[in-house]
Protein backbone atom coordinates (compact mmCIF):
# COMPACT_ATOMS: atom_id res chain seq x y z
CA UNK A 1 0.00 0.00 0.00
CA UNK A 2 1.41 3.46 -0.79
CA UNK A 3 2.18 5.51 2.39
CA UNK A 4 -0.15 8.55 2.52
CA UNK A 5 2.30 10.73 4.27
CA UNK A 6 6.45 10.00 3.35
CA UNK A 7 9.13 11.61 4.90
CA UNK A 8 12.58 10.57 3.68
CA UNK A 9 16.04 11.61 4.80
CA UNK A 10 14.37 14.88 6.66
CA UNK A 11 17.17 16.94 8.72
CA UNK A 12 16.51 20.39 10.56
CA UNK A 13 18.68 23.05 11.45
CA UNK A 14 17.06 25.77 12.71
CA UNK A 15 18.78 29.19 12.29
CA UNK A 16 20.04 28.76 15.83
CA UNK A 17 22.44 26.34 14.80
CA UNK A 18 20.47 23.83 16.50
CA UNK A 19 19.75 20.19 14.66
CA UNK A 20 16.25 19.49 15.89
CA UNK A 21 16.00 16.71 13.05
CA UNK A 22 18.91 14.82 12.25
CA UNK A 23 17.29 12.07 9.07
CA UNK A 24 14.06 11.19 9.78
CA UNK A 25 12.31 8.57 7.37
CA UNK A 26 8.98 7.95 8.54
CA UNK A 27 5.85 6.37 6.34
CA UNK A 28 2.32 6.92 7.49
CA UNK A 29 -0.44 4.52 6.00
CA UNK A 30 -3.40 5.59 4.96
CA UNK A 31 -6.34 5.83 7.12
CA UNK A 32 -4.14 4.35 10.40
CA UNK A 33 -4.17 6.81 14.10
CA UNK A 34 -0.08 7.10 14.28
CA UNK A 35 0.57 7.99 17.57
CA UNK A 36 4.11 10.16 18.20
CA UNK A 37 6.19 10.08 21.32
CA UNK A 38 8.91 11.85 22.76
CA UNK A 39 9.98 13.50 25.66
CA UNK A 40 9.64 17.66 25.63
CA UNK A 41 12.46 19.20 22.79
CA UNK A 42 12.15 15.63 21.05
CA UNK A 43 11.18 17.58 17.78
CA UNK A 44 7.45 16.38 17.62
CA UNK A 45 6.04 19.37 16.90
CA UNK A 46 9.18 20.69 14.38
CA UNK A 47 8.33 17.73 12.19
CA UNK A 48 4.37 18.31 11.81
CA UNK A 49 5.20 21.83 11.55
CA UNK A 50 7.81 20.92 8.30
CA UNK A 51 5.06 18.35 7.15
CA UNK A 52 2.38 21.59 7.53
CA UNK A 53 4.29 24.13 5.87
CA UNK A 54 4.98 26.14 8.48
CA UNK A 55 9.04 25.41 9.07
CA UNK A 56 11.33 24.80 6.27
CA UNK A 57 12.72 21.84 5.72
CA UNK A 58 16.76 21.41 5.67
CA UNK A 59 16.66 18.82 3.43
CA UNK A 60 15.07 15.54 2.66
CA UNK A 61 11.92 14.77 0.63
CA UNK A 62 8.31 14.62 2.55
CA UNK A 63 4.91 13.53 0.01
CA UNK A 64 1.67 14.07 1.20
CA UNK A 65 -0.70 11.12 -0.52
CA UNK A 66 1.73 11.52 -3.82
CA UNK A 67 2.64 15.54 -3.50
CA UNK A 68 5.46 16.63 -2.55
CA UNK A 69 4.92 19.31 -0.04
CA UNK A 70 7.20 22.19 -1.30
CA UNK A 71 7.25 21.34 -5.04
CA UNK A 72 3.48 20.78 -4.81
CA UNK A 73 2.36 22.68 -1.83
CA UNK A 74 -0.91 23.98 -2.94
CA UNK A 75 -2.07 20.15 -3.85
CA UNK A 76 -0.20 18.62 -0.37
CA UNK A 77 -1.30 21.31 2.07
CA UNK A 78 -5.05 21.02 0.84
CA UNK A 79 -5.04 17.63 2.04
CA UNK A 80 -3.65 18.44 5.60
CA UNK A 81 -5.82 19.93 8.76
CA UNK A 82 -3.36 20.52 11.40
CA UNK A 83 -4.32 21.36 15.45
CA UNK A 84 -1.31 23.33 16.60
CA UNK A 85 0.34 22.77 20.20
CA UNK A 86 -0.46 26.27 21.14
CA UNK A 87 -4.17 27.76 21.37
CA UNK A 88 -4.24 30.90 19.04
CA UNK A 89 -7.04 32.25 18.00
CA UNK A 90 -8.90 35.36 17.12
CA UNK A 91 -10.70 36.64 19.96
CA UNK A 92 -12.57 39.02 18.35
CA UNK A 93 -13.95 36.42 16.02
CA UNK A 94 -17.28 34.13 15.62
CA UNK A 95 -16.75 30.40 15.84
CA UNK A 96 -18.76 30.23 12.69
CA UNK A 97 -17.29 33.52 11.26
CA UNK A 98 -13.75 30.81 12.42
CA UNK A 99 -14.28 28.38 10.81
CA UNK A 100 -15.63 29.71 7.50
CA UNK A 101 -12.26 31.59 7.03
CA UNK A 102 -10.29 28.80 7.41
CA UNK A 103 -12.44 26.59 4.50
CA UNK A 104 -12.10 29.46 2.39
CA UNK A 105 -8.05 30.11 3.07
CA UNK A 106 -7.93 26.22 2.35
CA UNK A 107 -9.47 27.04 -0.95
CA UNK A 108 -13.00 25.73 -0.39
CA UNK A 109 -15.81 27.59 -1.26
CA UNK A 110 -18.19 28.40 0.69
CA UNK A 111 -20.60 25.83 2.76
CA UNK A 112 -22.57 26.59 5.64
CA UNK A 113 -24.12 23.09 6.05
CA UNK A 114 -20.63 21.34 5.94
CA UNK A 115 -19.60 24.20 8.61
CA UNK A 116 -22.62 23.22 10.54
CA UNK A 117 -21.82 19.48 10.73
CA UNK A 118 -18.26 20.02 11.87
CA UNK A 119 -19.38 22.60 15.21
CA UNK A 120 -22.27 19.71 15.75
CA UNK A 121 -19.89 16.93 15.89
CA UNK A 122 -17.86 19.13 17.94
CA UNK A 123 -20.58 20.68 20.05
CA UNK A 124 -20.37 24.12 19.14
CA UNK A 125 -22.85 24.73 17.29
CA UNK A 126 -25.06 26.26 20.08
CA UNK A 127 -21.55 28.84 20.36
CA UNK A 128 -21.87 29.35 16.66
CA UNK A 129 -22.30 32.95 16.87
CA UNK A 130 -20.11 33.51 20.25
CA UNK A 131 -17.15 35.80 20.25
CA UNK A 132 -14.11 33.20 20.36
CA UNK A 133 -12.71 35.21 23.58
CA UNK A 134 -15.74 34.49 25.25
CA UNK A 135 -15.16 30.53 25.04
CA UNK A 136 -13.41 28.00 27.62
CA UNK A 137 -9.92 26.65 27.01
CA UNK A 138 -11.31 23.29 26.09
CA UNK A 139 -13.93 24.80 23.82
CA UNK A 140 -11.10 27.07 22.09
CA UNK A 141 -9.29 23.69 21.49
CA UNK A 142 -12.57 22.33 19.34
CA UNK A 143 -12.72 25.40 17.52
CA UNK A 144 -9.29 24.75 16.40
CA UNK A 145 -10.25 21.63 15.64
CA UNK A 146 -13.56 22.60 13.98
CA UNK A 147 -10.69 24.80 11.77
CA UNK A 148 -8.72 22.17 10.73
CA UNK A 149 -11.26 20.02 9.47
CA UNK A 150 -13.76 22.86 7.92
CA UNK A 151 -11.84 22.35 4.41
CA UNK A 152 -12.29 18.38 3.93
CA UNK A 153 -8.84 17.30 4.92
CA UNK A 154 -7.75 13.46 4.48
CA UNK A 155 -5.38 14.18 6.92
CA UNK A 156 -5.32 15.60 10.34
CA UNK A 157 -2.33 16.23 12.82
CA UNK A 158 -3.09 16.76 16.26
CA UNK A 159 -0.14 18.25 18.46
CA UNK A 160 -1.00 17.45 22.09
CA UNK A 161 -5.13 17.37 21.36
CA UNK A 162 -4.90 16.93 24.81
CA UNK A 163 -2.98 18.50 26.84
CA UNK A 164 -4.05 20.36 29.67
CA UNK A 165 -8.10 19.07 29.11
CA UNK A 166 -10.03 17.27 31.64
CA UNK A 167 -10.59 13.93 31.72
CA UNK A 168 -14.25 14.24 30.43
CA UNK A 169 -13.27 16.19 27.04
CA UNK A 170 -10.13 14.09 26.50
CA UNK A 171 -12.54 10.82 26.38
CA UNK A 172 -14.59 12.97 23.63
CA UNK A 173 -11.78 13.63 21.75
CA UNK A 174 -10.72 10.06 21.81
CA UNK A 175 -14.17 9.18 20.48
CA UNK A 176 -14.01 12.48 18.08
CA UNK A 177 -10.55 11.19 16.19
CA UNK A 178 -12.04 7.65 16.44
CA UNK A 179 -15.34 8.43 14.31
CA UNK A 180 -13.17 10.50 12.22
CA UNK A 181 -10.88 7.19 11.18
CA UNK A 182 -14.09 5.67 10.82
CA UNK A 183 -14.59 7.96 7.51
CA UNK A 184 -11.27 7.52 6.50
CA UNK A 185 -9.10 10.47 7.60
CA UNK A 186 -5.97 9.41 8.53
CA UNK A 187 -4.46 10.69 11.62
CA UNK A 188 -1.51 11.73 13.69
CA UNK A 189 -1.33 12.98 16.95
CA UNK A 190 1.41 13.75 19.31
CA UNK A 191 0.96 13.16 23.14
CA UNK A 192 2.97 12.67 26.25
CA UNK A 193 0.03 10.71 27.58
CA UNK A 194 1.26 7.14 27.03
CA UNK A 195 -2.29 5.73 27.85
CA UNK A 196 -3.91 7.96 25.06
CA UNK A 197 -1.50 6.22 22.43
CA UNK A 198 -2.12 2.39 24.25
CA UNK A 199 -6.33 3.70 24.04
CA UNK A 200 -6.00 5.38 20.49
CA UNK A 201 -3.23 4.27 18.53
CA UNK A 202 -3.04 1.97 15.10
CA UNK A 203 0.85 2.30 15.61
CA UNK A 204 3.09 4.00 17.68
CA UNK A 205 6.52 6.21 16.98
CA UNK A 206 9.06 7.35 19.07
CA UNK A 207 11.27 9.80 18.58
CA UNK A 208 14.05 10.84 20.93
CA UNK A 209 16.70 14.47 20.36
CA UNK A 210 15.52 14.38 16.52
CA UNK A 211 15.85 10.81 15.75
CA UNK A 212 13.22 7.92 15.44
CA UNK A 213 14.37 5.58 17.51
CA UNK A 214 11.03 3.12 17.16
CA UNK A 215 8.01 2.30 15.00
CA UNK A 216 6.04 -0.75 15.96
CA UNK A 217 2.61 -1.62 15.24
CA UNK A 218 0.70 -0.73 18.95
CA UNK A 219 -0.58 -4.64 18.93
CA UNK A 220 2.73 -6.34 18.39
CA UNK A 221 3.88 -4.08 21.07
CA UNK A 222 0.85 -4.72 23.15
CA UNK A 223 1.83 -7.68 22.62
CA UNK A 224 5.17 -7.82 24.35
CA UNK A 225 3.57 -5.94 27.12
CA UNK A 226 1.10 -8.57 27.57
CA UNK A 227 3.78 -10.61 28.85
CA UNK A 228 3.09 -10.99 33.07
CA UNK A 229 5.68 -12.53 34.96
CA UNK A 230 4.62 -14.13 38.35
CA UNK A 231 7.58 -14.71 41.01
CA UNK A 232 7.85 -16.64 43.71
CA UNK A 233 10.43 -16.53 46.93
CA UNK A 234 10.59 -19.98 47.42
CA UNK A 235 11.02 -21.28 50.78
CA UNK A 236 13.89 -23.79 49.87
CA UNK A 237 15.88 -23.21 46.84
CA UNK A 238 15.67 -25.29 44.05
CA UNK A 239 19.16 -26.28 41.78
CA UNK A 240 16.98 -26.98 38.36
CA UNK A 241 13.16 -26.93 37.90
CA UNK A 242 11.27 -30.57 38.23
CA UNK A 243 10.74 -32.13 35.24
CA UNK A 244 7.28 -32.33 36.14
CA UNK A 245 7.17 -28.73 35.50
CA UNK A 246 8.58 -28.81 32.04
CA UNK A 247 5.26 -27.75 30.29
CA UNK A 248 5.46 -24.02 32.07
CA UNK A 249 7.32 -21.06 30.81
CA UNK A 250 9.60 -21.18 33.88
CA UNK A 251 12.85 -19.57 35.21
CA UNK A 252 14.95 -19.33 37.93
CA UNK A 253 17.02 -16.47 39.48
CA UNK A 254 18.33 -15.41 42.55
CA UNK A 255 20.68 -17.96 42.79
CA UNK A 256 17.60 -20.58 42.75
CA UNK A 257 15.38 -18.81 45.90
CA UNK A 258 13.08 -17.47 42.87
CA UNK A 259 10.99 -18.91 40.48
CA UNK A 260 9.74 -17.31 37.89
CA UNK A 261 6.49 -17.76 35.50
CA UNK A 262 6.24 -15.69 32.61
CA UNK A 263 2.56 -15.97 31.22
CA UNK A 264 0.16 -14.05 28.56
CA UNK A 265 -2.23 -12.13 30.83
CA UNK A 266 -4.05 -11.59 27.92
CA UNK A 267 -4.41 -15.19 26.51
CA UNK A 268 -7.20 -17.87 27.25
CA UNK A 269 -6.45 -18.84 31.14
CA UNK A 270 -3.64 -17.53 32.57
CA UNK A 271 -2.22 -21.15 33.61
CA UNK A 272 -1.65 -20.13 37.72
CA UNK A 273 -3.86 -22.52 38.88
CA UNK A 274 -2.70 -25.59 37.38
CA UNK A 275 1.04 -24.48 38.51
CA UNK A 276 0.04 -23.81 41.45
CA UNK A 277 -1.56 -27.47 41.77
CA UNK A 278 1.28 -29.20 41.03
CA UNK A 279 3.74 -26.97 42.96
CA UNK A 280 1.78 -28.34 46.06
CA UNK A 281 1.90 -32.04 44.80
CA UNK A 282 5.58 -31.26 44.21
CA UNK A 283 6.11 -29.99 47.53
CA UNK A 284 7.68 -26.71 46.53
CA UNK A 285 6.37 -23.96 49.05
CA UNK A 286 6.71 -20.53 48.47
CA UNK A 287 6.71 -17.52 51.28
CA UNK A 288 5.31 -14.98 49.29
CA UNK A 289 4.67 -14.00 45.38
CA UNK A 290 4.63 -10.84 42.94
CA UNK A 291 3.38 -10.17 39.71
CA UNK A 292 5.02 -8.03 37.55
CA UNK A 293 4.06 -6.20 34.17
CA UNK A 294 6.28 -3.41 32.01
CA UNK A 295 4.51 -1.02 30.75
CA UNK A 296 4.43 0.52 27.49
CA UNK A 297 5.40 3.29 29.87
CA UNK A 298 8.87 1.81 30.74
CA UNK A 299 9.55 0.66 27.79
CA UNK A 300 9.37 3.93 26.40
CA UNK A 301 11.62 5.12 29.34
CA UNK A 302 13.75 2.65 28.93
CA UNK A 303 14.12 3.23 25.10
CA UNK A 304 14.66 6.63 24.98
CA UNK A 305 17.53 6.08 27.81
CA UNK A 306 18.90 3.69 25.51
CA UNK A 307 19.12 6.31 22.65
CA UNK A 308 22.31 8.16 22.81
CA UNK B 1 -4.88 30.62 -8.27
CA UNK B 2 -6.48 30.40 -4.64
CA UNK B 3 -9.25 32.96 -4.98
CA UNK B 4 -11.66 31.40 -1.65
CA UNK B 5 -8.49 32.11 -0.05
CA UNK B 6 -8.29 35.82 -1.08
CA UNK B 7 -11.19 36.40 -0.50
CA UNK B 8 -11.08 35.28 2.61
CA UNK B 9 -8.19 37.41 3.77
CA UNK B 10 -9.37 40.04 2.49
CA UNK B 11 -12.87 40.12 4.18
CA UNK B 12 -11.27 39.24 7.10
CA UNK B 13 -9.23 41.87 6.73
CA UNK B 14 -11.92 44.37 5.91
CA UNK B 15 -14.61 43.11 9.25
CA UNK B 16 -11.35 44.23 11.18
CA UNK B 17 -12.33 47.76 9.88
CA UNK B 18 -15.64 47.83 10.23
CA UNK B 19 -15.03 46.24 14.11
CA UNK B 20 -13.09 48.99 15.03
CA UNK B 21 -14.91 51.86 12.72
CA UNK B 22 -13.99 54.63 15.49
CA UNK B 23 -10.22 53.94 15.34
CA UNK B 24 -10.09 53.39 11.64
CA UNK B 25 -12.61 56.20 9.93
CA UNK B 26 -14.04 58.40 12.17
CA UNK B 27 -10.63 59.44 14.39
CA UNK B 28 -9.05 60.34 11.07
CA UNK B 29 -11.69 62.24 9.59
CA UNK B 30 -12.31 64.35 12.66
CA UNK B 31 -8.93 64.70 13.02
CA UNK B 32 -8.36 66.56 9.50
CA UNK B 33 -11.66 68.26 10.20
CA UNK B 34 -9.89 70.11 12.93
CA UNK B 35 -6.83 70.51 10.49
CA UNK B 36 -9.49 72.39 8.20
CA UNK B 37 -10.88 74.06 10.94
CA UNK B 38 -7.62 75.59 12.00
CA UNK B 39 -5.19 75.85 8.86
CA UNK B 40 -8.03 76.20 6.29
CA UNK B 41 -10.70 78.50 7.94
CA UNK B 42 -8.77 80.34 10.93
CA UNK B 43 -5.21 80.75 9.26
CA UNK B 44 -5.73 80.08 6.27
CA UNK B 45 -7.96 83.24 5.95
CA UNK B 46 -4.97 85.35 6.81
CA UNK B 47 -2.42 83.72 4.88
CA UNK B 48 -2.14 85.14 0.86
CA UNK B 49 -3.18 82.54 -1.87
CA UNK B 50 0.02 80.03 -3.25
CA UNK B 51 0.17 80.11 -6.75
CA UNK B 52 -3.30 81.52 -7.21
CA UNK B 53 -5.03 78.68 -4.78
CA UNK B 54 -6.88 79.69 -1.38
CA UNK B 55 -4.79 78.28 1.27
CA UNK B 56 -7.83 76.32 2.45
CA UNK B 57 -7.61 74.71 -0.99
CA UNK B 58 -3.95 74.21 -1.29
CA UNK B 59 -3.59 72.28 2.06
CA UNK B 60 -6.56 69.49 0.95
CA UNK B 61 -4.33 67.42 -1.15
CA UNK B 62 -1.48 67.22 1.51
CA UNK B 63 -3.88 66.22 3.97
CA UNK B 64 -5.15 63.61 2.38
CA UNK B 65 -1.88 61.97 1.08
CA UNK B 66 -0.90 62.68 5.31
CA UNK B 67 -3.63 60.77 6.39
CA UNK B 68 -3.17 57.91 3.03
CA UNK B 69 0.01 57.51 4.40
CA UNK B 70 -0.40 57.37 7.99
CA UNK B 71 -3.63 54.86 7.73
CA UNK B 72 -1.66 52.69 4.83
CA UNK B 73 1.22 52.04 6.82
CA UNK B 74 -0.63 51.19 10.02
CA UNK B 75 -3.35 48.88 8.64
CA UNK B 76 -0.95 47.13 6.74
CA UNK B 77 1.52 46.71 9.17
CA UNK B 78 -1.10 45.80 11.91
CA UNK B 79 -2.85 43.34 9.36
CA UNK B 80 0.30 41.07 9.06
CA UNK B 81 2.04 41.63 12.88
CA UNK B 82 -0.93 40.98 14.64
CA UNK B 83 -1.20 37.18 13.62
CA UNK B 84 2.23 36.95 13.98
CA UNK B 85 2.19 38.03 17.37
CA UNK B 86 -1.01 35.98 17.93
CA UNK B 87 0.47 32.90 16.82
CA UNK B 88 -2.74 32.98 14.16
CA UNK B 89 -0.11 33.02 11.44
CA UNK B 90 0.48 29.33 11.70
CA UNK B 91 -2.91 28.79 9.45
CA UNK B 92 -2.08 31.12 6.69
CA UNK B 93 1.49 29.61 6.58
CA UNK B 94 -0.05 26.08 6.64
CA UNK B 95 -2.42 26.72 3.86
CA UNK B 96 -2.73 26.14 -0.01
CA UNK B 97 -1.90 29.78 -0.70
CA UNK B 98 0.91 31.51 -2.61
CA UNK B 99 2.88 34.70 -1.12
CA UNK B 100 1.03 36.66 -4.41
CA UNK B 101 -2.38 35.74 -2.50
CA UNK B 102 -1.48 36.41 0.55
CA UNK B 103 0.47 39.37 -0.40
CA UNK B 104 -2.80 40.22 -2.79
CA UNK B 105 -5.48 39.61 0.48
CA UNK B 106 -3.27 41.91 3.33
CA UNK B 107 -2.25 44.63 1.18
CA UNK B 108 -5.32 44.49 -1.22
CA UNK B 109 -7.62 45.09 2.12
CA UNK B 110 -5.08 48.01 3.48
CA UNK B 111 -5.04 50.04 0.30
CA UNK B 112 -9.12 49.88 0.32
CA UNK B 113 -9.41 51.19 3.66
CA UNK B 114 -7.28 53.83 2.96
CA UNK B 115 -8.40 54.47 -0.54
CA UNK B 116 -11.95 54.66 1.23
CA UNK B 117 -10.34 56.65 4.18
CA UNK B 118 -9.12 59.25 1.51
CA UNK B 119 -12.27 59.49 -0.06
CA UNK B 120 -14.62 60.61 2.65
CA UNK B 121 -11.62 63.10 3.74
CA UNK B 122 -11.80 64.57 0.47
CA UNK B 123 -15.90 64.76 0.76
CA UNK B 124 -15.56 65.99 4.40
CA UNK B 125 -12.74 68.69 3.45
CA UNK B 126 -15.57 69.96 0.73
CA UNK B 127 -18.03 71.11 3.26
CA UNK B 128 -14.82 73.21 4.87
CA UNK B 129 -13.17 74.74 1.44
CA UNK B 130 -14.40 75.42 -1.65
CA UNK B 131 -12.34 73.57 -4.77
CA UNK B 132 -12.76 71.68 -7.95
CA UNK B 133 -10.26 68.78 -8.99
CA UNK B 134 -8.93 69.55 -12.86
CA UNK B 135 -8.01 65.63 -13.53
CA UNK B 136 -10.57 63.67 -11.16
CA UNK B 137 -8.87 60.39 -13.19
CA UNK B 138 -5.07 60.95 -12.78
CA UNK B 139 -6.20 62.27 -8.42
CA UNK B 140 -7.79 58.54 -7.92
CA UNK B 141 -4.37 57.00 -9.97
CA UNK B 142 -2.10 58.68 -7.05
CA UNK B 143 -4.71 57.90 -4.50
CA UNK B 144 -4.64 54.34 -5.44
CA UNK B 145 -0.64 54.17 -6.23
CA UNK B 146 0.09 55.51 -3.27
CA UNK B 147 -2.21 53.81 -1.07
CA UNK B 148 -0.96 50.43 -2.63
CA UNK B 149 2.57 51.30 -2.43
CA UNK B 150 2.43 52.29 1.11
CA UNK B 151 0.54 49.84 1.89
CA UNK B 152 2.80 47.64 0.99
CA UNK B 153 5.63 49.26 3.05
CA UNK B 154 3.63 48.44 5.76
CA UNK B 155 3.35 45.05 5.05
CA UNK B 156 6.84 44.97 4.89
CA UNK B 157 7.20 46.46 8.53
CA UNK B 158 4.87 44.49 10.12
CA UNK B 159 6.80 41.16 8.80
CA UNK B 160 10.31 42.78 10.26
CA UNK B 161 8.85 44.08 13.39
CA UNK B 162 8.76 41.88 16.40
CA UNK B 163 7.33 44.16 18.86
CA UNK B 164 4.80 46.91 19.33
CA UNK B 165 7.36 49.37 19.17
CA UNK B 166 9.10 48.39 16.48
CA UNK B 167 5.06 48.78 14.55
CA UNK B 168 4.84 52.56 15.93
CA UNK B 169 8.67 53.47 15.06
CA UNK B 170 8.96 53.68 11.12
CA UNK B 171 5.23 55.55 11.34
CA UNK B 172 6.52 57.97 13.70
CA UNK B 173 9.70 58.54 13.50
CA UNK B 174 10.57 58.18 9.62
CA UNK B 175 6.62 58.36 7.96
CA UNK B 176 5.16 61.40 10.13
CA UNK B 177 8.04 63.84 9.77
CA UNK B 178 8.93 63.02 5.66
CA UNK B 179 4.94 63.94 5.42
CA UNK B 180 5.10 67.41 7.20
CA UNK B 181 8.03 68.08 5.51
CA UNK B 182 6.81 67.37 1.98
CA UNK B 183 5.04 70.25 1.01
CA UNK B 184 1.55 69.23 2.42
CA UNK B 185 1.27 72.91 3.73
CA UNK B 186 3.65 74.69 1.81
CA UNK B 187 4.79 75.23 -1.99
CA UNK B 188 8.90 74.02 -1.57
CA UNK B 189 9.24 76.95 -3.75
CA UNK B 190 8.79 79.13 -0.42
CA UNK B 191 11.69 77.53 0.71
CA UNK B 192 15.23 79.04 0.65
CA UNK B 193 17.35 77.25 -2.06
CA UNK B 194 19.39 74.81 -0.09
CA UNK B 195 16.72 73.39 2.13
CA UNK B 196 14.58 72.89 -1.38
CA UNK B 197 17.08 70.71 -2.59
CA UNK B 198 17.46 68.73 0.51
CA UNK B 199 13.44 68.56 0.22
CA UNK B 200 13.90 66.92 -3.17
CA UNK B 201 14.93 63.88 -1.50
CA UNK B 202 12.03 63.69 0.64
CA UNK B 203 10.09 60.85 -1.40
CA UNK B 204 6.61 62.43 0.00
CA UNK B 205 7.50 65.61 -1.62
CA UNK B 206 7.02 63.82 -5.16
CA UNK B 207 3.20 61.81 -3.81
CA UNK B 208 1.80 65.26 -2.40
CA UNK B 209 3.00 67.31 -5.76
CA UNK B 210 1.86 64.73 -8.29
CA UNK B 211 -1.74 64.57 -6.32
CA UNK B 212 -1.92 68.38 -5.88
CA UNK B 213 -1.44 68.71 -9.52
CA UNK B 214 -4.28 66.15 -10.28
CA UNK B 215 -6.38 69.07 -8.39
CA UNK B 216 -4.86 72.51 -9.56
CA UNK B 217 -2.69 71.92 -11.99
CA UNK B 218 0.03 73.51 -10.27
CA UNK B 219 2.61 71.45 -8.76
CA UNK B 220 6.72 71.70 -7.18
CA UNK B 221 7.81 68.79 -9.86
CA UNK B 222 6.82 67.65 -12.93
CA UNK B 223 4.47 65.15 -12.75
CA UNK B 224 6.10 62.78 -14.88
CA UNK B 225 8.80 62.64 -12.41
CA UNK B 226 6.26 62.23 -9.27
CA UNK B 227 4.57 59.21 -11.03
CA UNK B 228 8.06 57.68 -11.40
CA UNK B 229 9.08 58.27 -8.35
CA UNK B 230 5.47 56.51 -6.86
CA UNK B 231 6.41 53.92 -9.81
CA UNK B 232 9.60 53.71 -8.16
CA UNK B 233 8.92 53.18 -4.47
CA UNK B 234 6.29 50.93 -5.37
CA UNK B 235 8.41 48.61 -6.96
CA UNK B 236 10.99 48.52 -4.68
CA UNK B 237 8.45 47.43 -1.81
CA UNK B 238 7.37 44.70 -4.23
CA UNK B 239 11.26 43.26 -4.81
CA UNK B 240 11.29 43.48 -0.89
CA UNK B 241 8.66 41.66 -0.21
CA UNK B 242 9.31 38.82 -3.38
CA UNK B 243 12.36 38.48 -1.01
CA UNK B 244 10.81 38.23 1.69
CA UNK B 245 8.69 35.06 1.21
CA UNK B 246 11.56 33.88 -0.77
CA UNK B 247 13.64 33.26 2.53
CA UNK B 248 10.79 33.38 4.40
CA UNK B 249 12.36 36.23 6.22
CA UNK B 250 10.68 35.90 9.81
CA UNK B 251 7.74 34.17 8.63
CA UNK B 252 8.97 30.52 8.12
CA UNK B 253 11.94 29.23 10.82
N1 LIG C 1 12.37 28.39 15.96
C1 LIG C 1 13.29 27.66 16.62
N2 LIG C 1 14.57 28.06 16.66
C2 LIG C 1 15.50 27.34 17.31
N3 LIG C 1 15.26 26.18 17.96
C3 LIG C 1 13.99 25.75 17.96
C4 LIG C 1 12.95 26.44 17.29
N4 LIG C 1 11.80 25.76 17.47
C5 LIG C 1 12.12 24.68 18.20
N5 LIG C 1 13.43 24.66 18.51
C6 LIG C 1 14.14 23.63 19.28
O1 LIG C 1 13.99 22.40 18.61
C7 LIG C 1 13.83 21.34 19.56
C8 LIG C 1 12.57 20.55 19.24
O2 LIG C 1 11.45 21.35 19.50
P1 LIG C 1 9.98 20.83 19.26
O3 LIG C 1 9.08 21.95 19.53
O4 LIG C 1 9.93 20.19 17.92
O5 LIG C 1 9.86 19.73 20.40
P2 LIG C 1 8.61 18.84 20.82
O6 LIG C 1 9.02 17.42 20.66
O7 LIG C 1 7.40 19.28 20.10
O8 LIG C 1 8.50 19.18 22.37
P3 LIG C 1 7.22 19.34 23.31
O9 LIG C 1 6.85 17.97 23.75
O10 LIG C 1 7.73 20.15 24.45
O11 LIG C 1 6.15 20.03 22.54
C9 LIG C 1 13.80 22.00 20.93
O12 LIG C 1 15.08 21.85 21.51
C10 LIG C 1 13.52 23.44 20.64
O13 LIG C 1 14.14 24.27 21.59
MG1 LIG D 1 5.66 20.09 20.65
Amino acid sequence: MQPIISVSGLTKTYASGFEALKTINLEIRPGEIFALLGPNGAGKTTLINIICGIVNPSSGVIRADGCDIVKDYRAARAKIGLVPQELSTNAFETVFAAVSFSRGLFGRPANPAYVEKVLRDLSLWDKKDSMIMTLSGGMKRRVMIAKALSHEPKILFLDEPTAGVDVELRRDMWEMVRSLRATGVTIILTTHYIEEAEEMADRIGVINKGEIILVEDKAALMNKLGKKQLILHLLDRLDAIPDELAGYRLELSGNGSELVYTYDAKGEGTGIAPLMRRLSDLKIDFQDLQTSQSSLEEIFVSLVRASP
Amino acid sequence: MNLHAIRAIYFFEMERTWRTLLQSIVSPVISTSLYFIVFGAAIGSRMTAIDGIAYGAFIVPGLIMLSLLTQSLSNASFGIFFPKFSGTIYEILSAPVSYVEIVVGYVGAAASKSILLGLIILATARLFVAFEIAHPLWMLAFLVLTAVAFSLFGFIIGIWADGFEKLQLVPMMIITPLTFLGGSFYSIDMLPPFWRTVTLANPVVYLVSGFRWSFYESSDVSVAISLGMTAAFLIACLTMVWWIFKTGYKLRA
